[in-house]
C-alpha cells in the first residue's frame, strides 16, 4: 500500500509531553477529516502508548520517544510509537487486561484500550533495547 | 482541572479538561491531601466536564477507591459524559459499585 504522507518527531519521555504527543498526531490526521469519535480513539490510544513508554519503558527515568505517523491510500493511518527503554519480557502477559506493573494508580488497561479503539496493534520488543507499538486505523471516508 | 467542595461529610471533586497520566498525578495528590485532612464519608468524583481521558481516568478511581476503603469511606462516580462511556465499560469499573 502506498504511503502518501508522513511525519516523524521525537520528544523527551516526560509526562508533561503526553498532551503534546496526542495533540501532534491528531493535528496531522485532521487532513483526513476524521469524525470526532475516530479522532478521540486515536488520541486515547496514542496517550496510552506514550504513557507506557514513559512509565514502563523508561521507568520514569526519561529517554526519547519517537513517533512516526503515516497516511496510506484508502485513508489508513499508521502510528508507530517507539522507545529505547527496558523492553517487555512477556508481551502476551503485558497485553492481558488488568495486568500492570505500574502500581495502584494504573488500571492495567493500556493495551486493552489500544486493541479496542484501533483496528490493529502490533507490539515488538527486545529486552534492554526497547519497544515499538504500531497502531492502525482506517478513517471513514466522508464522500461529499 | 480540579475543584473541590466539602459538604455534609461529602467531598466532591469536579474534574475538568484532559485527564491523562500527567494531570491525574496532580489531581490525585490534591484529592488525597483533602481526604486525609477532612476524612469524608463519601468522595464524589464528578466527570461531567472531562473532555478527554485515557485509562489514567480509571486508575484515578481505582486508587481513590482503595484510599477511601482505608478510612471506611466510599467513592461515587457521577455524570460520566457519553464520549467516555466506552472507556468506562471496557474497564469493568462498574463492578466496584461506584457508578451512580
Amino acid at each position: 500500500m502506498k504511503c502518501i504522507n508522513e511525519v516523524k518527531f521525537k520528544f523527551p519521555a516526560k509526562s508533561s509531553n503526553e498532551a503534546f504527543a496526542r495533540g501532534a498526531v491528531s493535528a496531522f490526521i485532521m487532513q483526513l477529516d476524521p469524525t470526532i469519535s475516530e479522532l478521540s480513539d486515536i488520541k486515547t490510544s496514542v496517550s496510552e502508548a506514550v504513557t507506557n513508554s514513559i512509565v514502563h519503558g523508561y521507568l520514569g527515568k526519561g529517554g526519547e520517544i519517537y513517533i512516526t505517523v503515516k497516511i496510506f491510500e484508502e485513508n489508513i493511518v499508521s502510528i508507530k510509537i517507539r522507545d529505547k527503554g527496558c523492553g517487555i519480557e512477556d508481551i502476551e502477559k503485558a497485553m492481558e487486561p488488568l495486568f500492570t506493573t505500574g502500581g495502584d494508580e494504573r488500571a492495567g488497561l493500556g493495551f486493552a484500550v489500544m486493541q479496542s479503539f484501533m483496528d490493529s496493534i502490533k507490539v515488538t520488543s527486545k529486552i534492554g533495547k526497547g519497544t515499538t507499538v504500531t497502531l492502525k486505523k482506517r478513517i471513514t471516508k466522508n464522500d461529499p | 482541572m480540579l475543584e473541590l467542595e466539602f459538604n455534609n461529610s461529602v467531598l466532591t471533586a469536579h474534574l475538568s479538561g484532559e485527564l491523562d497520566h500527567h494531570s491525574a498525578a496532580v489531581i490525585r495528590k490534591k484529592i488525597d491531601s483533602k481526604t486525609e485532612a477532612l476524612k469524608p464519608k463519601t468522595l464524589k468524583l464528578d466527570y461531567k466536564d472531562v473532555q478527554f481521558m485515557d485509562s489514567s481516568g480509571i486508575g484515578l478511581i481505582m486508587g481513590r477507591y482503595r484510599q477511601m476503603s482505608l478510612i471506611g469511606g466510599n467513592v461515587e462516580v457521577t455524570n460520566v459524559p457519553p464520549h467516555l462511556k466506552r472507556m468506562f465499560s471496557l474497564s469493568g469499573i462498574d463492578t466496584l459499585g461506584v457508578m451512580k
